[in-house]
């Protein structure tokens, strides 16, 4: 039996009027890779962004290592990285200066970041600023900042949107990765997600 | 916890550096309404250095203001007010990093290029020391105050207007405090008891608002 990391209990999330999580629950335990699966609007982001605390429960809780959420909210964001729709990149910093201005205790040496964006398959111009990137190299670096946060859980929103296919080998490798490290991978895509090792836990949101 | 401090003061430093435009809006703003008040009531000395404390520091408070909706809203457009909502440390820290940096690239020059105005609004000499200390006192808690006001209309997409009628009922008392302090030092009397009392306005707000920007930005993040 594995440690339980993220537990959810009969969790409600709304949107305005609008109810899109209706009394789910799930266990996310270590080495596990849990996949969000749902058509536009049925509230995947909604549901992802809710397990980072972002949004708060109508109903039910959610624990971290047995702690409660949100009150255990440094232990938990200590030990969680959020890659969401909206990438977080700063336009005029180049993509290694990006890469260094994450707010975790340790900041990431330039020779870190430089493997970091070779590992996701960012080729040359991190001297550029990001601003000038195309969607798929800022894409990249977002997943460097993901392996850079030694992070336990990953939660990924659409980590695919605007990857090549080569792109799209190389995530599912190092989530493959990540998850063979004991890691947890939460993720939500409409693209398929290669990954023969282990098997996926899917949860179906319906709109 | 003082590592990422340093690491978002940098960055937001960087960042100005490289996009003057933020930070030169509001200093330009403060210099163009100074300057015209001469023009605009004429070149009588006596008029002009009776008023000159309440120009300055009106111009000062809306040079703040001005630069104010710009503080949270690049971080909540790219994203990266969900990396600083998530970030191991306590956001009210974090937020105040970003505070400081708003005041070093808003507030500092302002009250740096005070004492030039003050000339040219024939401000007694003796009162610019007076000038100095309350508009840095002041400056810094306008920015603090500010924010919180900031961090609620965020997420708001014409926050423009909002902004101003939630922060200026709390803008005043610094105003009075400062322009009096300045308009005392003037006339050769003691400033003690204004500098005080504006003392006391940024220690409370700097106990207060970072508590009430973080709680605002979780807020604001929720839609």
């Amino acid at each position: 039996m594995t440690e339980a990391l993220l537990q959810a209990k009969d969790i409600c999330v709304s949107r305005g009027e609008l109810t899109l999580i209706e009394n789910k629950s799930f266990t996310i335990s270590a080495g596990m890779l849990f996949q969000l699966q749902g058509d536009n609007g049925s509230g995947k982001t909604t549901l992802l962004r809710a397990m980072c605390s972002l949004i708060p429960l109508d109903k039910g809780e959610i624990s971290w290592r047995g702690k409660l959420l949100p009150a255990a909210r440094e232990d938990y964001f200590a030990e969680m990285c959020f890659a969401g729709h909206a990438d977080g990149l700063k336009g005029d910093l180049t993509a290694i200066e990006n890469l260094q201005c994450t707010l975790t205790d340790h900041t990431a040496t330039r020779a870190e970041c430089e493997y970091a964006l070779e590992e996701t398959g960012f080729t040359g111009r991190s001297d550029l600023a990001c601003k000038v990137l195309s969607a798929g190299q800022r894409r990249r670096v977002v997943l460097a900042r993901v392996l850079l946060s030694k992070a336990v859980l990953w939660i990924l929103d659409e980590p695919l949107t605007a990857l090549d296919a080569h792109g799209r080998a190389l995530v599912g490798g190092l989530i493959e990765q990540h998850v063979s490290a004991g890691g947890s991978v939460v993720y939500s895509t409409h693209q398929a997600l290669e990954i023969s090792s282990h098997p996926v836990q899917t949860l179906a949101l319906t709109s | 916890m003082g590592g990422a401090f340093i690491t978002l003061l940098k960055r937001d430093l960087t960042l100005a550096m490289r996009r003057r435009s933020d930070w030169l809006n509001p200093l330009v703003f403060f210099v163009i309404v100074v300057t015209l008040f001469p023009i605009g009531i004429g070149p009588d000395g006596s008029l002009l250095s009776e008023i000159a404390p309440g120009v300055i520091w009106v111009a000062a408070l809306l040079a703040t203001l001005l630069g104010l909706d710009g503080l949270f809203r690049d971080d909540f457009d790219d994203g990266s007010i969900e990396q600083l909502l998530l970030s191991p440390q306590p956001l009210s820290v974090l937020v105040l990093a970003k505070v400081l940096t708003h005041w070093l690239v808003a507030g500092l020059p302002l009250v740096l290029l005070s004492p030039l105005l003050a000339l040219l609004l024939q401000l007694k000499l003796q009162a610019i020391p007076a000038l100095l200390a309350s508009l840095v006192l002041g400056t810094l808690t306008l920015s603090l105050i500010g924010a919180i006001g900031a961090a609620l209309t965020v997420g708001l997409r014409r926050g423009g207007v909002l902004l101003p009628l939630l922060v200026l009922p709390l803008f005043i008392p610094v105003l009075i405090f400062g322009s009096s302090c300045v308009a005392a030092a003037a006339g050769g009397f003691a400033i003690g008891a204004q500098l005080s009392l504006l003392g006391g306005l940024f220690f409370l707000a700097l106990a207060l608002a970072p508590l009430a920007v973080a709680a605002s930005l979780r807020i604001s993040a929720e839609s």
